[in-house]
C-alpha cells in the first residue's frame, strides 16, 4: 500500500482547497444561509409544522445533504478533471500507486471539503432555527458515508468528463432534481400516492430521510434501507472506478 | 550484464486500427544514454508510454530493473522517471509543492535537502515559492525535469527535452544530462536533433514507422559516419580502371565518367595525393574533383524516408 501517494494527493488537494477557500466554502455557506432566510425565516412562518417539527427546522437536513452532495460531486470531478484537462494526468498514470490508493486521495480530499461545508452549514442553522439532534453520532456517520460516496460518484464523472460543458452537466441536469425532488424541502408524505411510489425510486430520497431521522427521528423509509442504500451506491461507485483503471476508460489511450 | 529496461515484441494498435508499434525489441543497458531518433508520428513517444505505464500495450512485454511493468508495475515504476515532450503543469501551484508532490506520489517520504539539491542544480532553487504559471518556458521545462527526478529514479526518460528551447538552456539540460549520467542514471533521450544525438549518446536508436530500424554504439556509427568519398570526374570516359590503378580501392559510376575512391578521414594519410598523381599518370584527365561523406543524418534520412508524416 503506497499511503505516502494517498496523502501526497490528499495535501495536494487540500492546498488548493485553501487556496480557493473563499469559492470553496463562503460561497456554499452564503447560498444555504439564503435558504433559511427564505425558507425558513420568511416563507416558513407561514407554514404548518411538518410532523411535529417547524418547518425551518425540518428542511435543515435537506439542505445541509442538497450542498453535500453538490459539493461533494463537483470537487471530487474537478479535483481528477483537471489534471486531465491540464495534461498532469501522466504523472498519476505513470506513478506506482494502484486504483485505490489514487481514487482515495482525490475522493478523501474532495469529501474533507465536503464534510467541513456541511458542518459548518449545520453551525450556521443553529443562529437561523431551534434545531436538535436525537442521533448525533448517525448524523455524523450519515454524513461522511454521503460526502464519501457522492465525492466516488463525482470521481467517475471527472473521468468520464471530455469537456467542462460535461463537467457542469450531470451536476446541473442529473443531481439538482433529484435532490430538489428527494424531499429535502417535504416529507414524502405529502405526496399523493403514486408521486411517493415514483419517489422511492430516487437514492436521494433514502439519502434525506436517514440524514433527517438522526436529527428528529422521521424517516420517510426504514432507517436500514437508508444505510444499505448508501451503502450499495458506494461499493457500486469503487466498482466502476476499479472497472475504469483497469481498462483504461477515458484515461490511458 | 541484465538490461535495465527490456523491451520485447512490444505492439501497439490504436482503436482507430493505427499500428504505432510493430513489434519493437529493445535493451537498454543500466547507466547508458540512449538516444531514439526519428520522425514524427515514428512511434517514439508511445514507446516511452507503453514502458512507463500511461499506454498499455497491444501484445508484447517490458521489464524495468527485472520487474514486469504490468504485473510488478509498483516496484517498475518506482525506478523510472518521466519528463514529457508537452509542459504539462498545475499552474497556481508553487515549484516547491509540485515537485514535493511528485516525490509523495512515487511513494518516497519527504527529504528537503534532495528537494533543495534538484531546485538547485536546476537553477530553481530562487523561484522556488513561485507559481510555474509565472515562469518562462524554459523554467518550466526544469521544473518537468526536477519533478521526474524528485524520486531518486534509476532511469530517466526524456521526450524531446530541447525542442524549442533556446541553445543556452540546452547546454544547461546536456550538461544536466551528463551530470546524472555520472550519478549512475540511466538516460533515454528523443530527438530530432541528430548533433543532440552525437553529443550525449553512447548508443544511438533510430525508430520509423513503428519499428527500430537500427541500434548502434555510437562509436561504431561515427566510424561508418568517418567514411568518406573522393569523386574524380573525368573529360573522357573510361572503360575501365587502368592496371596500374589496381592497389586503391576504385569503383567506376556514371556509365565511366566518374572514379569513386574510398578512404578513412581520421586516419594521417588518405592516400589522396598519391591517387591524383596516379590518376594523372595513368594518363586519364580529370574535369572535376569533390568529396562525399555519409552522415548520421543521410543514414537517418535514408532509414527513415517516406515516413514523415
Amino acid at each position: 500500500m503506497n499511503l505516502i501517494a494517498i496523502k501526497a494527493i490528499y495535501i495536494f488537494e487540500m492546498k488548493r482547497t485553501f487556496r480557493t477557500l473563499l469559492q470553496s466554502v463562503v460561497a456554499p455557506v452564503m447560498s444555504t444561509s439564503l435558504y433559511f432566510v427564505v425558507f425558513g425565516a420568511a416563507i416558513g412562518s407561514r407554514i404548518d409544522q411538518v410532523e411535529g417539527v417547524s418547518y425551518g427546522a425540518f428542511i435543515v437536513p435537506g439542505l445541509i445533504m442538497l450542498t453535500v452532495l453538490t459539493q461533494s460531486v463537483t470537487n471530487a470531478a474537478f479535483g481528477i478533471y483537471f489534471p486531465k484537462f491540464i495534461g498532469t494526468i501522466y504523472e498519476l498514470l505513470s506513478a506506482p500507486a494502484s486504483f485505490l490508493e489514487i481514487t482515495a486521495g482525490y475522493v478523501l480530499a474532495a469529501a474533507t471539503k465536503s464534510l467541513a461545508i456541511g458542518l459548518i452549514i449545520l453551525g450556521t442553522a443553529f443562529f437561523f432555527v431551534d434545531l436538535q439532534i436525537q442521533h448525533p453520532v448517525w448524523m455524523l456517520a450519515f454524513l461522511v458515508l454521503t460526502c464519501l460516496s457522492f465525492s466516488l460518484l463525482g470521481f467517475i464523472i471527472g473521468i468520464w468528463a471530455g469537456n467542462f460543458e460535461q463537467l457542469q452537466l450531470v451536476p446541473l441536469l442529473v443531481l439538482q432534481p433529484l435532490i430538489f425532488l428527494g424531499g429535502a424541502f417535504y416529507s414524502v408524505s405529502m405526496l399523493p400516492e403514486l408521486w411517493q411510489t415514483v419517489t422511492y425510486f430516487n437514492p436521494v430520497v433514502y439519502l434525506v430521510s436517514g440524514f433527517r431521522w438522526s436529527f428528529y427521528g422521521l424517516a420517510d423509509v426504514p432507517i436500514g434501507w437508508s444505510l444499505l442504500a448508501i451503502l450499495g451506491f458506494t461499493a457500486a461507485c469503487i466498482f466502476i472506478i476499479g472497472l475504469i483503471f483497469r481498462t483504461g476508460w477515458r484515461l490511458r489511450d | 550484464m541484465t538490461p535495465i529496461v527490456s523491451v520485447k515484441d512490444v505492439q501497439k494498435t490504436y482503436d482507430g486500427g493505427f499500428e504505432a508499434l510493430k513489434g519493437v525489441s529493445l535493451d537498454i543497458r543500466d547507466g547508458e544514454v540512449l538516444a531514439l531518433l526519428g520522425p514524427n508520428g515514428a512511434g517514439k513517444t508511445t514507446l516511452i508510454s507503453i514502458i512507463c505505464g500511461i499506454a498499455t500495450a497491444t501484445s508484447g512485454q517490458v521489464k524495468v530493473g527485472g520487474h514486469d511493468t504490468v504485473d510488478d508495475y509498483r516496484a517498475a515504476r518506482s525506478l523510472i522517471g518521466l519528463v514529457p515532450q508537452e509542459i504539462n503543469l498545475e499552474p497556481f501551484e508553487t515549484v516547491m509543492n509540485t515537485v514535493t508532490f511528485s516525490r509523495g506520489l512515487f511513494g518516497k517520504p519527504r527529504d528537503d535537502a534532495h528537494m533543495e539539491r534538484i531546485l538547485r542544480q536546476l537553477s530553481l532553487w530562487d523561484k522556488k515559492d513561485a507559481q510555474t504559471k509565472e515562469l518562462s518556458g524554459g523554467m518550466k521545462r526544469r521544473v518537468l525535469i526536477a519533478k521526474a527526478l524528485a524520486h531518486e529514479p534509476k532511469v530517466l526518460f526524456l521526450d524531446e527535452p530541447t525542442a524549442g528551447v533556446d541553445v543556452e538552456l540546452r547546454r544547461d539540460m546536456w550538461e544536466t544530462m551528463k551530470d546524472l549520467k555520472s550519478h549512475g542514471v540511466t538516460i533515454i533521450l528523443t530527438t530530432h536533433y541528430i548533433e543532440e544525438a552525437e553529443l550525449m549518446a553512447d548508443r544511438i536508436g533510430i525508430i520509423a514507422k513503428g519499428e527500430i530500424k537500427l541500434v548502434r554504439e555510437k562509436e561504431a556509427l561515427m566510424a561508418e559516419l568517418g567514411k568518406k568519398q573522393l569523386v574524380v570526374e573525368l573529360s573522357e570516359r573510361a572503360n575501365g580502371i587502368p592496371e596500374s590503378l589496381g592497389k586503391y580501392d576504385l569503383t567506376l559510376s556514371d556509365g565511366g565518367s566518374e572514379i569513386v575512391y574510398h578512404y578513412d578521414s581520421r586516419k594521417d594519410r588518405t592516400g589522396i595525393t598519391r591517387l591524383l598523381n596516379d590518376l594523372q599518370a595513368a594518363g586519364l584527365q580529370m574535369s572535376d574533383v569533390r568529396t562525399e561523406q555519409s552522415s548520421l543524418e543521410d543514414i537517418f534520412v535514408d532509414l527513415t524516408k517516406g515516413d514523415a508524416r
